[in-house]
């Protein structure tokens, strides 16, 4: 690792003059934007850490009685893999220019990631006529936080979304979205590995 | 190439033209610091007040009839709260993160200038948020500013119908903030770097608010966690941290909860929160020191090591807050190894500090006065520190007064003392003016012996066992009458300590104004923000073209040079030797 080599330098010692020695060694070739979205990815992964470890906590207590699992949940899950499925393939397009590619792949993506965040909503739906309310029992009101502050950040990145596909439909070059089609397939991948835990957390406790 | 061309791009630049553009809506660093700086000292002298109020009532109790107990807890808990995140986090991150990160690795901006202009409202959006409790029925939350549930929610605490919401609401919103804020920073630092500025030819100061920027990264999402659950609890009646309980008669509707589950939580948050400030305070005043000792840092790859060991182990040492909620015995043990481990990182620091004052030749200005009362008082902070780690001696103690003597040396004096020296030190590049030496130093030794006046007889009034969180101490056996006069004393120091912050607010305003001006380097110092073409630098710092490094940040007193400092952007051959031949520096 040249973070570890590099805190090893001697910076008091004369280090030859060449003036390109050093500048931004560990970070090459990655754009600001990727390490800003892979910082934030690491903020949002200690936010969802830190519920499911209350989550665990607070399971042991005398009060807690799980929910019974929704069938739509795992047509979600389908749906929001699909949605992850393609925006690797347009982000492999963007990667070739393929511009009317590009164009098919982000608005199949958001409608599929629409349809997510609709079949979540049916799910609340479904629980809450069935009787299991927010504040019934601490198993629900994890149901409840966990799955609206997932789909929170889906809807933050919908926001992300709209911007990169409206540029697109009017017309600018694959290459203008080209990183913004990437950094959208890495927060969707990143989503769905968060959801498939918050799933594999709900169904099995 | 192995830097970043962001940096070097003429396009990247955005110039503002009108006032509005330059000052108010402003994408530039520098403005966005100073308003940064600005915001967390107005709210700032808002919580300086209300401790103000707190040591009238705790030092002539039954004398002022409009503070009443309610109102008494109010005021502790803003005071708590606005320091610790309004101010420190927001003054040293948001502030001095925000001016010298840019400057000091010879960028142009952050790299996302937008976002960190968007971070400064967000952050003043989130201190109106927090001030409207002020103004709202029942006031602000008097919960502590640990806001510890069950009882920051229930009724019987003041400020528990909206004060506690607001709390909540703005801690929320200051969180979101503080992560644009952060991750721009940390963006940078890495990104950013001109030509030859490797990490370890970073000054300390930015590394130590590197090192903070990413423990508040991961640690103030604890707390948001925290505030989302408490909030549900509050107002949709879920029973995350709320247990099973009777209030004022009455059974609520809240089941088995776990208010120890919150404690976990903010803690978590809490303790790294402490190393946030510290960190930087640690970084710039290794900066401050060096400059006006005129002798490099000593163990400069220690020092950069002892940051990123104290930021590591501050995750692993939360528990030692919560040794009195009745813990397994165990569990205290471990946490209270892991503090006491922290205790040696930290010692390497302090010891570096005053070996590189040995023997330097020393400049007793007005920043170099402020870092070595920082010395002083963090030392002594530490020291009890080592008290109220062990399990066995925080236990009698932790409801006294010691911890308040405590916490106000190592967390309070101490990072002030660092704010003022940086202030101070950095005042001439910030405003290109000199402040006034003789406010300055008066200002300094009002203040150094003052807070020593106020702590001080803190310890003693804690191993009597004088209680904190009392409104008052009404008739008490175990206390003599000497308790009470000392608590008066103490009060008279804390007014006479907050008297003379308003010599320094005036300091630095009536320099603003009418101070004399300075050139771009009146310390002679060798970091890269005193080297701008202009002072204070122009937007985009460097003029056309951005410095190259081809040393470190230290290099002060070095034999054979003609001045006692090398800027970190001189290439070797235009250094003076005294022989004439041409500088290439040194090997050990």
């Amino acid at each position: 690792m040249s973070f570890f080599k590099s805190i090893f330098e001697k910076p008091w010692n004369y280090q030859g003059d060449d003036p390109n020695f050093g500048g931004s060694e560990i970070a090459q070739g990655l754009h600001p934007k990727r390490i800003a979205l892979r910082m934030f990815l690491a903020v949002v992964f200690v936010i969802f850490m830190l519920f499911i470890v209350a989550y665990f906590i607070r399971m042991e207590l005398d009060d807690w009685s799980p929910m019974p699992e929704s069938n739509l949940l795992w047509v979600n899950s389908l749906l929001l893999f699909i949605c992850s499925v393609i925006m690797q393939w347009t982000r492999g397009a963007a990667k070739k220019g393929g511009a009317q590619s590009v164009k098919y792949g982000m608005v199949a993506a958001g409608i599929f990631t629409l349809a997510f965040v609709y079949g979540q909503v049916s799910a609340w739906e479904e629980m809450n006529n069935a009787g299991y309310y927010l504040a019934s029992n601490p198993a629900n009101s994890f149901f409840y936080v966990l799955t609206g502050l997932h789909g929170l950040h889906i809807l933050g990145g919908l926001w992300v979304w709209t911007r990169s596909t409206f540029k697109v439909l009017s017309g600018a070059e694959v290459k203008a979205v080209k990183l913004s089609v990437e950094l959208c397939s890495v927060y969707w991948h990143f989503l769905l590995l968060v959801w498939l835990v918050i799933f594999a957390l709900l169904s099995y406790t | 190439m192995s830097y970043i061309p962001i940096a070097d791009q003429k396009d990247e630049m955005h110039d503002p033209h009108s006032f509005i553009a330059k000052y108010v809506w402003s994408m530039d660093h520098k403005v966005i610091a100073i308003q940064y700086g600005t915001i967390a000292v107005a709210v700032g002298l808002v919580a300086l007040a209300l401790s103000a109020l707190m040591r009238l009532q705790l030092g002539y109790p039954d004398t002022f009839a409009f503070i009443d107990p309610a109102e008494y807890y109010q005021y502790v808990t803003m005071h708590g709260m606005i320091m610790v995140v309004y101010l420190l986090t927001a003054l040293f991150l948001g502030g001095f993160g925000n001016y010298l990160i840019p400057l000091q690795i010879g960028a142009r901006d952050m790299v996302f200038p937008f976002l960190n202009m968007l971070s400064v409202w967000v952050y003043l959006l989130s201190v109106i948020i927090l001030m409207a409790s002020f103004f709202v029925s029942g006031g602000p939350t008097g919960a502590g500013w640990t806001l510890y549930p069950p009882q920051a929610i229930t009724e019987g605490t003041p400020g528990a119908d909206m004060g506690i919401i607001l709390m909540l609401a703005s801690l929320a919103v200051f969180i979101v903030a503080f992560t644009m804020g952060g991750l721009n920073y940390v963006t940078t630092v890495l990104q950013a770097r001109t030509h030859g500025m490797t990490l370890m030819r970073m000054p300390l100061s930015v590394w130590g608010i590197f090192v903070a920027t990413i423990l508040g990264l991961f640690a103030f999402p604890a707390l948001f966690v925290s505030a989302i659950m408490m909030s549900f609890d509050k107002l949709l009646g879920t029973s995350f941290f709320m247990p099973a309980m009777v209030s004022i008669g009455e059974t609520l509707d809240h089941t088995g909860g776990s208010p120890v589950l919150f404690q976990h939580l903010f803690w978590f948050f809490g303790h790294p929160e402490v190393y946030i400030v510290a960190l930087p305070a640690f970084g710039l005043v290794s900066d401050v020191l060096s400059c006006h000792a005129r002798k490099n840092i000593f163990g400069y790859r220690m020092m950069v090591w002892a940051i990123v060991a104290i930021g590591g182990l501050s995750f692993i040492v939360w528990a030692h807050h919560m040794y009195v909620s009745g813990m397994n015995p165990y569990f205290g043990f471990f946490f209270a190894f892991t503090t006491l481990i922290i205790a040696v990182p930290t010692a390497i620091k302090v010891y570096n500090w005053v070996l590189t004052l040995w023997e330097g030749n020393i400049r007793l200005t007005v920043p170099m006065l402020f870092a070595c009362g920082f010395i002083f008082t963090f030392l002594h902070g530490g020291l009890t520190g080592i008290f109220l780690g062990n399990v066995t001696v925080d236990l009698p103690l932790s409801d006294t007064y010691f911890v308040i003597a405590h916490f106000h040396m190592v967390m309070g004096v101490s990072p002030v003392m660092v704010l003022f020296a940086s202030i101070y030190h950095w005042f001439p590049k910030m405003s290109g003016k000199m402040f006034n030496v003789t406010l300055g130093k008066i200002h300094f030794w009002a203040t150094f012996f003052g807070t020593y006046a106020i702590y001080l007889p803190m310890h003693y009034l804690g191993f009597l066992g004088v209680p904190r969180r009392y409104y008052s101490m009404g008739t008490t056996e175990f206390l003599p009458e000497s308790a009470n006069t000392l608590n008066a004393n103490i009060t008279m120091a804390a007014i006479w300590v907050a008297v003379f912050q308003l010599v320094f607010i005036f300091n630095i305003i009536w320099s603003l104004w009418k101070g004399k001006k300075c050139d771009g380097n009146p310390w002679e110092a060798t970091s890269l923000e005193w080297q701008t073409p202009e002072n204070p630098p122009a937007h985009g710092n460097w003029g056309p073209e951005l410095p190259t490094v081809y040393r470190w940040a230290y290099e002060y007193s070095v034999p054979g040079v003609k001045a006692d400092f090398v800027p970190q952007n001189i290439a070797p051959e235009d250094v003076e030797t005294t022989d004439g031949k041409p500088y290439i520096g040194h090997e050990d």
